[in-house]
């Protein structure tokens, strides 16, 4: 649906973004991240035709957004980071406008209007100035305005900024059901919303592309190996932590283990294990097996945050190896 | 075709959800209003005197009266259409509203023809206070109409050119108050070209004097509608509603 190849955009002193290439399936919804001024802006601002690249194409449902911007403009619904409202229209005349604007015929209008008002939830705010709206209405007035009709693809700058938790999760909640007939890219910060939203990420640093893949893959390609938490008690008296160690490191593929604090008698490990190994199973019969009880037993991921770090920051990388061998 | 109208309602009804549009009728008609009171006031008491002075001299209203209020409207104009084109691009882009336009299907000219149309309408509107003033005259006497109409197409073109000059110095700036500035100099300037050059016949003051908008506009204040005229402003609008879509299209390139 989306094909970018080594799409490059200079101004007079700075690159913006620098040879970046990526694609992203018909209905996949896939996060845009990186840290402020990567070029997550510029790029979006591209695939909308909004600026021309300097050099690369971006096609968009096959139409190149240099060639054919007339018909990429109509397959796309564009959200950015400042929502472009006009404070002294009402939302259901603005909606009408954006509608009218975007080709929906004067027939639909109206309908299509009262879809996207009841989808995005600004119902109780239809005839209400935007200018009085509150921070979270205008964010969904935003979102109204890129759906209504109905494109195939939708790009969006920072969806959630600015909106209080509960507002979050129902915006989260919305582009979630969107994506099935949508094609999404999505642009943050916020790393959960990333990691629960997205299938893909694409991770960009000062206008280079650093990484494109699914979390789980990220995840397992960073890490390179599993890791595991582990939760043990005790059926009878106190456990003897060091060798509850020393029987965890004796499971075959594991290549060390770490204690955590223990708690009321239960004692906590973080497990990890060699290079394209599966431990799971193995530990919790050897636990088992030595007559303890298994309270927990509990994959654990690089976090997105960890992979984020390692990816825009080398520096930050040695800090956290060195808390963890620590630990 | 049609986004062009789309876009010229919104900009009428943005125009008229803000006190702009009726301070500036306000304005306008009782500017007018007072010019028409002065000038009607001082025919009659011209004719009165004539009158007593036994001489009877051909009084004729288009000429005394009508002519010298259209040329006054035109300059009353000008200080008028730098509050009607200021706000055109430039609030658009401070707020970021033109990334929406940019980004949706719809052609840069459609919106450049559109904003220009709707703050034409709005000059329209303003000029219609004067229209009933004049209409007054017609309970009264016997002007003749066809000049009048001239006169009005010469105060619309050259208005429409003005408002064209003013949505291209809107596109250069995000401050509106700039935009406003900027442009009531430039309409300044091209009234003024007129009075610099007035008795220089030299080559380079023809050029001049051919720039100024007043000068157009006087053969249309006669009842006299002349080719070149017309010529003249559709070409100046033509000009400018030009290089507003090219500074459009730079803003692609800047932002």
């Amino acid at each position: 649906m989306i094909k970018v190849q080594g799409l490059t955009k200079r101004y007079a002193r700075t690159v913006a973004v620098d040879n970046i290439s990526f694609e992203v399936e018909k209905g996949q919804i896939v996060g845009f991240l990186g840290p402020n001024g990567a070029g997550k802006t510029t790029t979006m601002r591209v695939l909308t035709c909004f600026l021309p690249p300097t050099s690369g194409t971006a096609t968009v449902a096959g139409f190149d957004v240099l060639e054919n911007p007339h018909e990429v403009k109509k397959r796309i619904g564009y959200l950015p980071e400042t929502p472009p409202l006009y404070p002294e229209m009402e939302v259901s005349e603005y909606l009408t406008f954006v509608g009218r604007l975007k080709g929906i015929s004067s027939a639909d209008i109206g309908r299509r209007v009262g879809e996207v008002t009841e989808r995005c939830a600004v119902g109780d705010v239809r005839n209400k100035l935007i200018g009085k709206l509150s921070k979270g209405y205008r964010q969904r007035v935003g979102l109204a305005q890129a759906i209504i009709h109905n494109p195939d693809v939708l790009v969006l700058d920072e969806p959630t900024a600015g909106l209080d938790p509960k507002q979050i999760i129902e915006t989260r909640e919305l582009i979630k059901h969107l994506s099935g007939d949508h094609t999404i890219i999505l642009s943050t910060h916020i790393l959960p919303e990333v990691e629960h939203s997205c299938q893909r990420v694409v991770i960009i640093n000062q206008g280079k592309l650093v990484a494109t893949d699914s979390v789980a893959n990220l995840t397992n390609r960073l890490r390179g190996s599993e890791a595991v938490a582990l939760e043990i008690g005790s059926p009878n008296g106190p456990l003897d932590a060091a060798a509850v160690q020393q029987r965890l490191e004796q499971v075959t593929g594991v290549s060390r283990v770490l204690p955590r604090e223990p708690k009321d008698g239960r004692l906590f490990f973080e497990v990890e294990s060699l290079q394209g190994r599966h431990i799971r199973a193995d530990l919790a019969r050897a636990v088992v097996n030595a007559g303890w009880n298994l309270n927990e037993l509990r994959a654990v991921g690089l976090s997105l945050e960890d992979i984020f770090l390692q990816l825009t920051g080398p520096e930050k990388k040695a800090v956290t190896e060195a808390e963890a061998v620590k630990v | 075709m049609k986004n062009i109208w789309i876009i010229c309602r919104k900009e009428l009804k943005s125009y008229f959800a803000s006190p702009i549009a009726y301070l500036l009728i306000t304005f306008f008609a009782l500017v007018f209003g007072f010019g028409f009171y002065t000038a009607t006031r001082d025919f009659v008491r011209f004719g009165f005197m004539s009158q007593l002075q036994g001489r009877n001299m051909p009084m004729n209203v288009n000429e005394q009266v009508i002519r010298p209020l259209l040329g006054f409207a035109s300059t009353v104009a000008l200080f008028l259409i730098p509050l009607i084109t200021m706000r055109l691009f430039a609030e658009e882009k401070k707020t970021g509203t033109i990334e929406l336009l940019m980004t949706s299907p719809v052609r840069d000219w459609e919106i450049i023809l559109g904003k220009w149309f709707g703050a034409l309408l709005l000059y329209l509107c303003v000029l219609a206070t004067s229209a009933i003033n004049i209409a007054v005259l017609f309970g009264f006497g016997r002007p003749d109409w066809k000049p009048i109409l001239i006169g009005y197409l010469g105060l619309i073109l050259q208005g429409g050119t003005l408002l064209a000059i003013g949505a291209f110095i809107s596109t250069l700036t995000k401050n509106q108050i700039i935009a406003g500035g900027v442009t009531f100099f430039v309409c300044l300037l091209l009234w003024l070209l007129s009075w610099f050059t007035a008795f220089d016949s030299t080559g380079y003051a023809s050029v001049v004097n051919y720039l100024s908008i007043v000068t157009h506009f006087e053969g249309f204040a006669k009842g006299v509608l002349d080719s070149k005229d017309v010529v003249f402003y559709l070409s100046m609008i033509f000009f400018s509603l030009f290089i507003t879509s090219r500074s459009m299209e730079s803003l692609r390139w800047r932002a």
